[in-house]
Order: C-alpha cells, then sequence, then structure tokens
C-alpha cells in the first residue's frame, strides 16, 4: 500500500517529534523515562488520558463487547514518547505520572472499542516499530509518519490525521524561501529520520540544500531564529506549535507536501489493526476523532476535507486490507540488499566524520589533559584546587548535558557551528580523564628519577620534558588506547547537536527499513574497521616503545 | 693512597650541620672537610645519618643549622633553594645514588649526554665525545648504547658515575657504591675511585663496607649519634 504522502516523495520516512526540548525539560523528560521503564514491568497507570477517558472512549465502539470495569481482559498496551511533547504524547504538567495528547486520546478510543483499557509503555521514539515488532507492547502511536518501509514489516493502522510539511523561514525571508528550490546551498532543518529529511536529502540532490539533522523539534526553530540555519521543513503542527512558543519565524502557508500519521502494530497482530481500523472509522463516522483534534487545537478544514474523503472512499480501507494480506503472507522483509547498495556510501561518509571527530576531539583532549595534569603536579595550590574543581566537574556531569550547554546553552555568547562544537565538546570532557591518566603516570615515576636528574642540573621543565614526561607517557599509552577507542564510540552522542555520524547514519538507515539486523551490523563492522587498526597501531606503539 | 695536604683545596667543608626529620633530631652538629684528591668513607651504622650527610650536601634535602660549603659554593640552612640557584653547585657536585637511578628510557650513552647537552649547553657533538671517553675510562665504552635494564649491577653502575661525572664536578659523592658487586668488581671500582681522586676530585663515599672502605679511602669517619664520631686516617 502506498503511504500517504502527497506530491512528489518517492522516499519514505517517518514521523514526528522524537526528543523533546531537552534543554527545557531535560529533568522531566529524565523522569517521564524512568517512569516509562517502570511501567514496562508494573501496572499501568490512570494514566492513558483523562481526556480519552471522558471524551468518547467508552461510546459504542462497532467492537466493544463487555463493561472495561469488569473485564478480565489484558489491557493495551501501546508505546509511545512522551518526550516527544504535546500534542501528541506529553507528560501532564499537573501531573506528571499521567500522559496525555491526541495520539493519547486515539489509543484511549481504540482501546476502549476492543473492551479494554488502555497502559501506555514509554519508549523512545526512533524505537517504537522495533519495540512494537519484539512484542513490548501491541500497538506503536506517537506522531508516527506513514511510509512504504512501514507497510513491508508491520500491520498499520489506516491514516487518522492528515498534515502538511510546511517550510519555517525568518520574516526577512518570507518573500525569497517559498520551496526548496529557493534554498539552494542554504541550510535547512528538519528532525532526523522522517520524511522531511528524506526531502530534504532529495533536495540536497537536486537543487543544493544543505540538510541539518536534529534529534528533537525545537532546535531546528530555535536555530532558525538563531540564524544557524535558514528554514525549516517539519509537520505543520509542530511548526505552529513552536511559532506559539518560540516565535521570531513565519511559516510558509503552501505545505511541500502531505502526510498522514498511524498506529503501528506487529505483523502477526494484523487482526488488532483491522479491529482498530474499525474504531478508527467510526470514530470518524461519529465525530469523535474530530472531537479530539479539535481539543488540541489541530482541527482545520484540511482535516475536515480528508475525513470526508475517507469516509466516502474506500480505496485506503481496501489498500489496509491488501497490506494485511502481504504480511500475513509472509512479506516482512525490507529488501536489505537495495538498502546496502542505498545507505552504505552514507554510513561510509558517516563514518569518516566519526574519524575526524574522533581524532581532532582526542588530540584537543591530550593537549588539554597534559596541560591540565603538569598543572595538579606541578602549579601552585590555587591552580591545582582549580584544575581539580575542573576534572570533578566535567567527570561528575553527563557530556550530553555538556554538549547542550556548549551548543545551545552558550549560545548567546559564542555561536560555535555543530562540528566544531561536538570537537571542542567531547575534547573538554576526555581532556579530564585523559589528565587523570597522565597525572597518575607522573606521579608513578619513582621520586628518585627525578632526585637524580635534579643533581644533573636539570631544571623542572627539563625533567618534565626529559625523564618524567617520556616515561609517563609509556605508562599512559595503554589507557590512552582505551580511551581513544571509547571516544570513537562516545562520538555517536553529538547526534544530539545536528552532527550526523555514524551511528546516527544507522539509525536513519534503520528506522527506513524497518530493522536494526542490517544497519546494526554494518555499522557494527564498520566501528570495528575503524577501532581494531587503532588497537593494533596502539600495541605496536607500546611495543616500540616498551623499555627493554 | 692519596695523602692530602693541608695545602690542599677543600672540596667539601661542612661545619656544625643539624638535621631535623619532624621533632626527631638526626645531626647534631656534623663536622667534616674533604680535600680535592681525597677519598672519605662515611661509615656508621643503619639510621646513623650518613645518606642524610650526602643528601644534604646534594642540596637535595634542607637542614637547619650549619653551613655545607662545596668549592666555594655554600649551602644555607632553611629549605632547598629552587633549581635555578643551584646551577654552580649542580656543576660541582656530582651524585652515585645507590639504585643507580639509570633513566631506563635512555641508552647509556645517552643517560651520560643529558645533562651536558641540556643543562650545561654543550654541543651534542662534544657530550657524546667527552661521554664515550667517560665510559671508556671506566671500561663500559662497549654498552653505550644498552638500556639501563640491559646492563649488569657493575656496568650500571659504571654508566651512573660516569653519568655524574660529565659535567667534571669537584665532589663526587656515592651511596653504597658496593652494595652489588662481587669481590672482583669491588676491587675495580676502587681502582676506579683512585683514578678519579688522582684528578683531583673529592670524594665522600657513604658505605657499611668495611673492607671497601679501607681498601680505597684517605679518611674513614664514623657517624654515630648524630655526629662525627672518630674521624681517622687510614693507612
Amino acid at each position: 500500500m502506498a503511504p500517504a504522502i502527497a506530491p512528489s516523495r518517492t522516499a519514505p520516512q517517518y514521523h514526528r517529534d522524537p526528543m523533546p526540548t531537552l534543554r527545557v525539560a531535560f529533568i522531566t523528560v529524565t523522569l517521564l523515562a524512568a517512569l516509562g521503564a517502570c511501567e514496562r514491568s508494573s501496572p499501568p497507570t490512570a494514566g492513558s488520558s483523562a481526556r480519552g477517558d471522558s471524551s468518547s472512549a467508552g461510546d459504542g465502539a462497532a467492537i466493544m463487547p463487555t463493561s472495561v470495569a469488569q473485564s478480565p481482559v489484558a489491557p493495551l498496551r501501546w508505546g509511545g514518547d512522551a518526550e516527544g511533547g504535546a500534542p501528541f504524547v506529553e507528560a501532564d504538567p499537573a501531573n506528571p505520572s499521567v500522559v496525555r495528547g491526541f495520539d493519547v486520546e486515539i489509543a484511549a478510543l481504540i482501546a476502549r472499542g476492543l473492551g479494554r483499557e488502555p497502559q501506555f509503555v514509554q519508549v523512545a521514539w526512533a524505537s517504537i516499530e522495533q519495540s512494537v515488532e519484539r512484542g513490548d507492547f501491541a500497538m506503536g502511536m506517537s506522531g508516527l509518519e506513514d511510509r512504504p518501509a512501514l507497510h513491508e514489516r508491520f500491520a498499520v493502522s489506516m491514516p487518522y490525521y492528515e498534515f502538511g510539511e510546511v517550510l519555517a523561514v525568518r520574516a526577512e525571508d518570507s518573500a525569497r524561501f517559498h520551496t526548496l528550490e529557493d534554498l539552494k546551498g542554504r541550510k535547512v532543518a528538519t528532525l532526523s529520520a522522517t520524511t522531511a529529511w528524506e526531502m530534504l536529502l532529495e533536495a540536497k540532490a537536486a537543487h543544493g540544500v544543505v540538510p541539518v539533522s536534529y534529534d528533537d523539534d525545537v532546535h531546528p526553530y530555535t536555530d532558525l531564529v538563531a540564524k544557524r540555519v535558514d528554514a525549516v521543513l517539519l509537520d505543520n503542527i509542530i511548526a505552529e506549535r513552536s511559532l506559539r512558543r518560540t516565535g521570531g519565524f513565519v511559516i510558509q502557508p503552501t505545505p511541500l507536501a502531505v502526510g498522514h500519521y498511524v498506529a503501528v502494530f506487529a505483523a502477526r497482530d494484523s487482526a488488532l489493526r483491522d479491529s482498530a481500523n474499525v474504531i478508527l472509522r467510526a470514530r470518524m463516522r461519529d465525530g469523535t476523532l474530530e472531537t479530539v483534534f479539535r481539543s488540541w487545537n489541530v482541527w482545520d478544514a484540511q482535516q475536515a476535507a480528508y475525513q470526508q474523503r475517507v469516509l466516502q472512499d474506500s480505496v485506503r480501507a481496501r489498500a489496509a486490507t491488501a497490506d494485511s494480506n502481504a504480511v500475513n503472507g509472509g512479506v516482512a522483509v525490507a529488501r536489505p540488499r537495495a538498502s546496502i547498495a542505498t545507505y552504505l556510501p552514507a554510513l561510509l561518509r558517516a563514518a569518516a566524520i566519526t574519524m575526524a571527530l574522533s581524532i581532532l576531539a582526542m588530540a584537543l583532549a591530550v593537549a588539554l589533559g597534559v596541560g591540565i595534569a603538569a598543572g595538579r603536579v606541578y602549579g601552585a595550590r590555587p591552580l591545582q584546587l582549580l584544575l581539580t574543581a575542573y576534572v570533578e566537574i566535567i567527570r561528575g556531569t553527563p557530556v550530553l548535558l555538556q554538549l547542550f550547554v556548549l551548543y545551545y546553552g552558550l549560545s548567546d555568547v559564542v555561536r560555535l557551528p555543530a562540528f566544531a562544537a561536538a570537537v571542542i565538546g567531547l575534547g573538554l570532557n576526555y581532556a579530564a580523564y585523559e589528565s587523570e591518566i597522565y597525572r597518575a603516570a607522573l606521579e608513578a615515576i619513582p621520586p628518585l628519577q627525578l632526585e637524580a636528574a635534579r643533581t644533573l642540573g636539570l631544571s623542572e621543565m627539563q625533567i618534565l620534558r626529559l625523564v618524567r614526561g617520556p616515561q609517563a607517557l609509556r605508562l599512559a599509552l595503554a589507557p590512552m588506547t582505551n580511551d581513544f577507542v571509547a571516544l570513537l564510540k562516545d562520538s555517536s552522542l553529538v547526534s544530539v547537536i545536528t552532527v550526523v555520524e555514524l551511528t546516527k547514519q544507522t539509525a536513519i538507515y534503520a528506522t527506513n527499513v524497518g530493522s536494526w539486523v542490517v544497519p546494526g551490523i554494518l555499522c557494527a563492522v564498520i566501528y570495528l574497521a575503524m577501532s581494531l587498526p587503532l588497537s593494533r597501531m596502539a600495541r605496536r606503539l607500546e611495543q616500540r616503545w616498551k623499555l627493554p | 693512597m692519596t695523602s692530602p695536604t693541608s695545602a690542599a683545596r677543600t672540596a667539601l667543608r661542612i661545619r656544625d650541620l643539624h638535621v631535623q626529620r619532624g621533632d626527631k633530631p638526626v645531626l647534631l652538629g656534623v663536622d667534616l672537610e674533604i680535600a680535592a684528591g681525597e677519598i672519605c668513607a662515611l661509615m656508621g651504622e643503619s639510621g646513623a645519618g650518613k645518606t642524610t650527610v650526602l643528601r644534604v650536601v646534594a642540596a637535595l634535602q634542607s637542614f637547619s643549622q650549619g653551613q655545607v660549603t662545596i668549592d666555594g659554593v655554600s649551602l644555607a640552612p632553611g629549605a632547598v633553594p629552587p633549581e635555578s640557584q643551584l646551577r654552580e653547585l649542580r656543576r660541582r657536585v656530582g651524585v652515585v645514588f645507590q639504585s643507580h637511578a639509570l633513566f631506563e628510557h635512555l641508552t647509556a650513552l645517552e643517560n651520560v649526554m643529558l645533562a651536558p647537552v641540556h643543562a650545561f649547553g654543550q654541543s651534542r657533538a662534544d657530550a657524546e665525545r667527552t661521554a664515550l671517553q667517560l665510559l671508556a675510562s671506566l671500561g663500559v665504552q662497549a654498552r653505550a648504547g644498552a638500556y639501563p635494564r640491559q646492563l649488569s649491577g657493575g656496568e650500571a653502575q659504571r654508566v651512573a658515575i660516569a653519568r655524574a661525572l660529565a659535567p667534571d664536578p669537584h665532589l663526587l659523592l656515592m651511596d653504597e657504591p658496593t652494595s652489588a658487586l662481587d669481590p672482583a668488581r669491588r676491587s675495580a671500582l676502587a681502582d676506579s675511585l683512585r683514578a678519579l681522586a688522582g684528578q683531583g676530585r673529592g670524594l665522600m663515599i657513604v658505605t657499611h663496607d668495611m673492607e671497601f672502605a679501607q681498601s680505597c679511602a684517605d679518611r674513614i669517619v664514623v657517624l654515630s649519634d648524630g655526629r662525627i664520631a672518630n674521624p681517622q686516617r687510614n693507612s
């Protein structure tokens, strides 16, 4: 079945709103993630939405056999990402242990229609489909975009909402940037692993647009206002929400494409999907969905037209059935070979970025680490205290937080390019760890060696450079190598500040093909191809420098 | 055996040296003179303070009272001065540690060249020539390219002596030089030390080895209860 992406989009992708605004809601999100994890193994909260309960969920869906209150039927576990935020799924500000949003209410409608209670399971947005497949929950919803790859591996519901991919630009550019073609050589931001991202990749090839990938839907707009990017391409719901929240830009009125939100089920659950479709269609017909969308302020003429089309035309339903048959027939493979050919060049480019980033960050970490270690060993007391504080602060806080602060938090003071921020962020973080290695190595040199050097008339600096340093370096080499390999892998964290390195590219690949098997193996092979030679080179150096 | 004359230049003069370790007194007024060309063996029981005397003279340890003069360069009581103020003393005093303390990452030749090149500004060519001569004079030229761990105890000690002599010091301090040597090597070392004294250097040898001291020293002084107990001339 063809997905509901209108104009010229051949490439699929998905969705929405994966990560939230970590800067704004970092703590809340962390708590939510923890709560979500708890919910996997514990009973549901009242949770999946107060609104859904009261508005319409229970009002006689086509399939609603028994009283919910008395039913022994297991709850309908559904997964979404509260980190995505309103209006899809978000923590209720009044009670953060409960989620709300129009996806929450629709999930409740479906659950109640099945005579079951909804039970929300928190899951990272990028993992929703994989979690459905492995049976963590029966249904995935969180602004998931319809796309062809979904239908190859999953039972996909009928689209329940139609959105437009809209271009947001700064006010002064509104007269000249209307389409992607107008943005040749310009940076255009969007969420990674979405339809919009695929559109930007196509526009890159066709028009020379420079796509910039984000892991959340807030920073594309703040960076647009901050002039880090020239435009943002995202769903109209997200754009409008950001406009209300952030302001400082305009949304071009004409969507560049149209897409639809769907719910996903495991291929084996196609019967459940069919039941959900019946419920969705019924709720569409009786106006319940409209009520839900209106309550979240996302109802517009486009939705009215879309629902009318759906109700009058059974094409989509037939297509869904056809999909179901295909899935039941075992067509659940995402053409891995074609995927490899398609994505390998991008993976290799991302690997080059990972390697360059790691080398530069390590060089910075080593240089700073040596300075810090020397300062802690030789410096005056105030300097020692200052450097110790630096090391403890850096080691005691997550590198992810440091990257956010460096890239977004300090953007009013210094507006670093993403790659430079990544190098500096990782370099500053690893410098703390390197300095501890060097300090320990320096202090491991026997005092008698230093006294012998002093009796020869060498200055303290000469002793460090000619006697203590070279011997310490030999001691530090093995842990340094370990750190470099670790840095190679930690470099994946910089995707949060828009650098598309190997792991991020792999996630995009996996999302597109709907499986982590082939992308994961390829990614692992590439990482190994980079790290094993490093380890080997380090062993050779160790041998070469080994004291006879 | 060389006998210093009263007219001989004084390589080391120690007057009323007091050293405290915390509240515990270690040296309680040591007086000692070593003339140029004289070999003085400093003996005493373990813990008597022999190595402390050596470390004070080498400006590795502070002292609380007294005066130490090495070939005209004086050390005052109090904290050890920064290295920048010890340049003249470093040129005048060479130290050979009990465990040799050769730099493990450098060859024997590089160990010997280190101070002349980096501390005293000699050209590498001159320093290498001098270093090879020193190693040859001590019988270890063939081991110039070896790293310390590749040397025997005797070889390492001779390389350490060569390293200490490279700046051409007037006073050579040695801590337990025979601790790792067999009798044949001791005899050879005694010959070497006498040759060095013959060049006009003063030598202070801290040792437990009475036989060795008697075989090569001009004078044996015994340190006891923080003082020189019985200065005597070796016969």
